[in-house]
């Protein structure tokens, strides 16, 4: 019959999904994250998620060291936010031993807690820059001036990474002298910097093709998820803890909270570009108001003991709420210690965000939850 | 003078001493671009690129290639072993071949084709069964998807590319590219239709698979596509295939449409002239693909299909339109150019539209198993 060929085979052709192993030693997974992609060509149809490889009894080790001592765990968690996580732990212990830090040992705490955030959204450009393609160049731009973030923190504390320098009653030791004149710089620095990364990235018209629309979350279903930080205010969700129960000094600053609109990989990626030129604005303010004084706390004891009772403290992190669960028994150790990781929570709603899409979006939707693997693992 | 005399009275002769001036060019060129490379985009990523190994670091290459030669061969124990070994000649080989037919200057080419156009065409398309042996064969599904990925690519972009030169050799009349660059000896065919050179060069930026289409190669995806498994020397003859087509692609569009050695000094610049005229032009397409590397994220594979499909190509045939509706009612020369024009600030445009469109959801393609773009 010559009418045969309009008729559809009898046999379509059979195919078969081929699961795909991204990870853990994967350039796009940050780290050892691991995601098993079932993908039809190249749409994901499946996705799981594997995580575990990174953990090291974070919340379990503190639990037989000294109060002091678990500070330097902090720095192993959210190894990005070093100073935002030593601030909530010295901060819970402060509430709960009824502590007091002196007013200039609060102002360093805030000032630098904010350049680490600043210096970890620096990190999550040049990463989702390299994720979606970009071949190193948004990654030398935003370390360019993550290096000097780093540079001013060594001078600080004498560390690049592990800063160790929070205490509860105030901070190790005293900034140096050239402290606020350093800070300016760092800040001149970062100011002229993002421009160059902001005209870089957002403005690129492949970058708006890739991220516009894509991977959406909705308020409600980002509250379920349990997602906080910038991916819960891309949904345009106004939620910071900086703001809602202000911890540490942070009644005293003028900043506003951005929001996006669509909770798209755009909106994160352009509402962290915002929250960096917020935080300058924190720590131009901090620098004005900062007085001289002393660091620490008066009368602080060589063993520190916390009276009974318990408390869960959260602060703001570069990636949303990072929360501690302390119980205290009246030693000199923590009874219990839990960690509420931002990125743990945020990952979570990766499978849901992802199925259905192309595998390069998926590397693109990870990217923009800016995961820290020994925050998730712990 | 005795064996010039010879050389040019045997045409085989000839050709083979030709051939060995580019063989010998030709990897002197990869070391020299793999160096320049890393210099420019080190200079776009405010860092210095090489430096270590001789001054200004140009003896990278050379340290590069050294290191290369030397490493373990390896291949997987469940690769499939022929096509594994014998993909990287499959790329490279049809790449040096086009090589052949491409004339430098007036005088420096080892072939003057009277179907020079046509023979480069026909030939390059040959590397595309590479790409996908390479990733059938290393037998890992990194390869696999990147092999895929590079042979719909390349498929798709051959076309509007085909296009584009077909629309020069409609305005030349003739597929001898020595003729072509002749008859430029006033106006370079890039005057004449722009739409066409930026179809070439996107197209062009395509079949090199650099940013943003380097899809096939995703570093972040399918960690480096069909070349994951390879190592030492079969990686580099990779490598120089990609940096050889880039040399091929950046010389065929400064032959076909800035004007070859004849514009804009009409030749006579004498043989050394003409060559530093023609690596003048061809360094421009180079460090445009290089500078694109350093900017441009990767598009998504639909979003490259469509891109392909949907603008170039019918841009494309408007071009060829055009040119046919001049050349038939013998318009003037200005509505050529003036036509193209518009047709290039058009596709530009709506390049530029689509990637601002307000309110654009993205929805997910499938939930669950269901079989996308089933062929009725």
């Amino acid at each position: 019959m010559a009418t045969d060929f309009l008729r559809p085979a009898e046999h379509e052709l059979e195919t078969v999904d081929i699961n795909i192993n991204v990870g853990p030693q994967h350039p796009a997974t940050h780290g050892v994250f691991r995601m098993v992609l079932t993908v039809d060509g190249e749409l994901v149809t499946d996705l799981d998620p594997v995580i575990g490889y990174m953990h090291r009894g974070n919340e379990k080790l503190p639990e037989n060291c000294d109060y002091r001592q678990v500070i330097g765990y902090h720095d192993r968690t959210d190894y990005l936010g070093q100073f935002n996580t030593e601030h909530c732990y010295v901060e819970a212990v402060e509430r709960l031993g009824g502590l007091t830090a002196p007013e200039r040992a609060e102002y360093i705490r805030v000032i630098l807690a904010e350049l680490n955030r600043i210096a970890s959204h620096l990190m999550f450009m040049g990463a989702f820059g390299t994720d979606i393609g970009l071949s190193g160049t948004s990654f030398m731009y935003a370390f360019r001036d993550r290096e000097t973030i780093q540079d001013f923190f060594e001078e600080i504390t004498g560390e690049r990474m592990m800063y160790n320098y929070f205490r509860p009653g105030g901070v190790a030791w005293d900034v140096p002298d050239d402290f606020k004149e350093r800070c300016r710089q760092v800040v001149a620095a970062i100011k002229r910097g993002l421009d160059d990364l902001d005209g870089l990235l957002t403005k690129n018209e492949v970058v708006l093709a890739r991220c516009r629309g894509l991977g959406p979350v909705s308020r409600e279903d980002a509250i379920n998820w349990g997602i906080t930080g910038p991916m819960l205010r891309a949904t345009g969700f106004q939620h910071d803890i900086r703001k809602a129960e202000p911890y540490s000094i942070y009644d005293r600053f003028d900043f506003d909270v951005p929001v996006g609109s669509h909770g798209d990989v755009y909106d994160r990626l352009t509402v962290r570009f915002e929250e960096i030129r917020q935080s300058v604005r924190i720590v131009e303010q901090a620098l004005e108001q900062m007085p001289e004084g002393p660091f620490m706390a008066e009368g602080m004891k060589r063993i520190l003991r916390v009276p009974p009772g318990e408390i869960y403290m959260r602060v703001e992190g570069p990636r949303g709420e990072y929360g501690i669960y302390l119980v205290s028994t009246g030693t000199d150790r923590p009874y219990r210690h839990k960690v509420r990781g931002a990125s743990f929570c945020n990952l979570s709603a990766l499978r849901a965000m992802s199925v259905g899409h192309y595998v390069a979006d998926v590397i693109t939707i990870l990217g923009s939850i800016d995961i820290v693997l020994c925050e998730v693992d712990r | 003078m005795f064996l010039a005399n010879l050389v040019s009275s045997n045409p085989w002769l000839e050709s083979l001493v030709r051939l060995g001036v580019v063989g010998v060019l030709l990897p002197l060129s990869v070391i020299i671009l793999s160096w320049l490379e890393r210099k420019v985009l080190g200079r776009l990523q405010v860092r210095l690129g090489p430096m270590r190994v001789g001054p200004y670091g140009v003896l990278q290459g050379v340290a590069d290639t050294v290191k290369l030669l030397t490493k373990e061969d390896l291949r997987p124990q469940t690769a499939d072993r022929w096509t594994f070994e014998l993909a990287p000649f499959v790329i490279v080989v049809p790449v040096i071949m086009a090589i052949v037919a491409l004339p430098f200057t007036a005088d420096l080419f080892v072939r003057n084709l009277a179907l020079g156009l046509f023979y480069i065409i026909a030939v390059t398309s040959l590397s595309i069964v590479g790409f996908v042996m390479a990733g059938w064969g290393s037998d890992n599904k990194y390869a696999l998807l990147g092999g895929v990925r590079a042979g719909a690519q390349l498929i798709s972009y051959e076309i509007p590319l085909v296009m584009a030169i077909v629309a020069v050799a409609m305005l030349g009349q003739t597929l001898n590219l020595n003729a072509i660059v002749a008859l430029q000896d006033d106006t370079p065919f890039i005057a004449y239709q722009p739409l066409a050179f930026l179809l070439f060069t996107i197209a062009g930026l395509a079949e090199l698979y650099r940013q943003p289409f380097d899809i096939p190669v995703a570093e972040s995806e399918v960690v480096g596509g069909p070349f994951v498994e390879y190592s030492g020397i079969r990686w580099s003859m990779f490598q120089m295939g990609e940096f050889v087509s880039m040399v091929l692609i950046s010389i065929l569009g400064s032959l076909i449409f800035l004007g070859g050695w004849i514009w804009p000094f009409n030749g006579d610049i004498g043989p050394l002239g003409q060559a530093a005229l023609m690596s003048v032009k061809t360094f421009a397409f180079i460090l445009f693909f290089m500078w694109m590397r350093g900017s441009m994220p990767r598009l998504r594979i639909d979003q490259m299909m469509s891109l392909c499909w949907q603008l170039l190509l019918p841009f494309a045939f408007l071009q060829i339109i055009i040119n046919g509706l001049v050349l038939v009612y013998d318009w003037p020369d200005w509505t050529l150019s003036v036509l193209s024009g518009a047709g290039a600030l058009a596709a530009v445009y709506l390049i530029y539209r689509a990637a601002r469109q307000q309110g654009v959801t993205y929805e997910p393609a499938v939930t669950g198993r269901q079989r996308v773009g089933s062929v009725l």
